[in-house]
């Protein structure tokens, strides 16, 4: 596993600073700096306060898994009414949210209607993907494409643009092969090409979807066959950030000029790699639960090149 | 088949009902003529299952997490299972059949059905 490179000519390492932040709060805050995604976690103070001044901020929520209700988590309900109360009561209201998948623990209608009436509680723009959780009505899907599909080609992907930055929600949770992992596709990817060729090189681009982009830990099925594709194609791009969940904690490398981050849960942990006969929820003494689930805040600076990430808690 | 000696049938109706009664009760017993797959941690137990041609599989989720079974060549596919949930398949025909959770492809197993 590789973590953020540490820079040490921002007078604080990232990594030092990303463990502080970890700390700090509920979710994951996004912030746009000079065009690039970096966590707020990743700035120094002074340059998170230049990028809430000069940028923009957009929130990231995962996992939420409505209708969850075993040992590790009975109240998943409870949960995310906690984060999205956070995420109200932040002093620097985000411009809209994304989710990046598993809404529902089993696609039934309820379980979208109660989250769609929690999140949307928040009052803000929210852009969502699925997770496989979300995919398993009798319809094999159709439930989520009703409710979210859209605007939005396939099996759901779309871009957008906002203050400047070139967002993509990716659905790889569709198709999946025998013996594989997540997986996007010939014509997702055939229509990313085609996305991208009207997008000039210095754009920022932010890169959502459910299961992480690379390979986390195969053994567990975390990551996505046909990733490289889709991150050749984002090569000749100055900045790239990709925004995944699934994982339920944070994982966070760079790698050239793509930054790679996972989003915790706001329903239920999961074991770190490798750690647990499976990945299945980690049951944790009730007190420290909180402390393991969150929402993910990201500033976006003009003129800079990494956006700021936040991890926040529900502790 | 279980057999049972001959005189049973020939007597008195009453006994031939608790014969009916014990075979009732011995079917599920014999795990050879109602096999389960389990699926627990993410994983199908046991992986590999040899049965004879016309036997039904009742697989069974244990996990937390829904699961998915579904044939390789697309022969047959369950709906999410929830915790608790089962899901039976008769196979009728001779062959190899592997299969994987819709949902998580790294879980594999493997059905062969003898003749």
């Amino acid at each position: 596993m590789t973590h953020h490179h540490d820079n040490e000519a921002d007078g604080i390492s990232r990594r030092h600073a990303l463990e502080c932040m970890i700390w700090a709060g509920t979710g994951v805050l996004w912030t746009i700096s000079a065009g690039v995604p970096v966590s707020l976690s990743l700035l120094g103070a002074s340059q998170a306060a230049e990028a809430l001044a000069t940028g923009f901020t957009f929130l990231q929520i995962s996992d939420s898994h409505i209708g969850f209700d075993k040992a590790a988590n009975p109240h998943a309900i409870d949960t995310l009414k906690e984060a999205i109360g956070k995420i109200q009561a932040l002093p620097q209201k985000p411009a809209f949210m994304i989710h990046t998948g598993d809404i529902t623990h089993l696609s039934k209608a309820a379980q979208f209607d109660n989250a769609a009436q929690i999140i949307g509680g928040a009052g803000f723009d929210v852009h969502y993907v699925p997770g496989e959780h979300d995919l398993i009505d009798d319809g094999n899907g159709q439930a989520y494409l009703d409710r979210y599909g859209k605007g939005t080609k396939g099996a759901g992907w779309y871009s957008f643009d906002q203050n400047g930055v070139h967002f993509i929600g990716l659905v790889n949770v569709v198709n999946l092969k025998a013996g594989g992992l997540g997986n996007l596709g010939a014509d997702q990817l055939a229509w990313l090409a085609d996305d991208l060729k009207a997008v000039t090189a210095s754009t920022p681009i932010v890169v959502f979807a459910h299961i992480p982009l690379w390979a986390v830990y195969p053994e567990w099925g975390w990551g996505t066959d046909d990733a490289a594709q889709a991150l050749a194609l984002l090569k000749r791009f100055g900045s790239v950030t990709v925004l995944n969940g699934h994982i339920h904690q944070i994982m966070q490398k760079v790698e050239g000029n793509v930054t790679f981050h996972t989003a915790r849960s706001t329903a239920f942990p999961q074991p770190a790699p490798g750690t647990a006969a499976s990945p299945g929820p980690m049951t944790v003494p009730a007190g420290q639960l909180r402390s393991l689930l969150g929402t993910s805040s990201v500033t976006v600076k003009q003129g800079g090149q990494d956006l700021a990430i936040i991890d926040s808690t529900l502790a | 088949m279980i057999r049972f000696p001959s005189r049973v049938l020939v007597v008195s109706p009453v006994t031939f009902g608790l014969a009916a009664i014990l075979i009732m009760v011995a079917m599920p017993l014999n795990a050879a003529d109602q096999p389960m797959v389990k699926i627990e941690n993410f994983a199908f137990t046991p992986a590999v299952l040899t049965v004879k041609q016309g036997t039904t599989v009742t697989f069974e989720n244990d996990d937390d997490i829904p699961h998915l079974v579904v044939a390789n060549d697309a022969s047959f596919r369950s709906k999410a299972l929830d915790t608790g949930d089962t899901y039976a398949f008769t196979f009728t025909k001779v062959g190899d059949y592997a299969y994987f959770c819709g949902l998580h492809p790294h879980m594999q197993g493997r059905i062969t059905v003898a003749p």
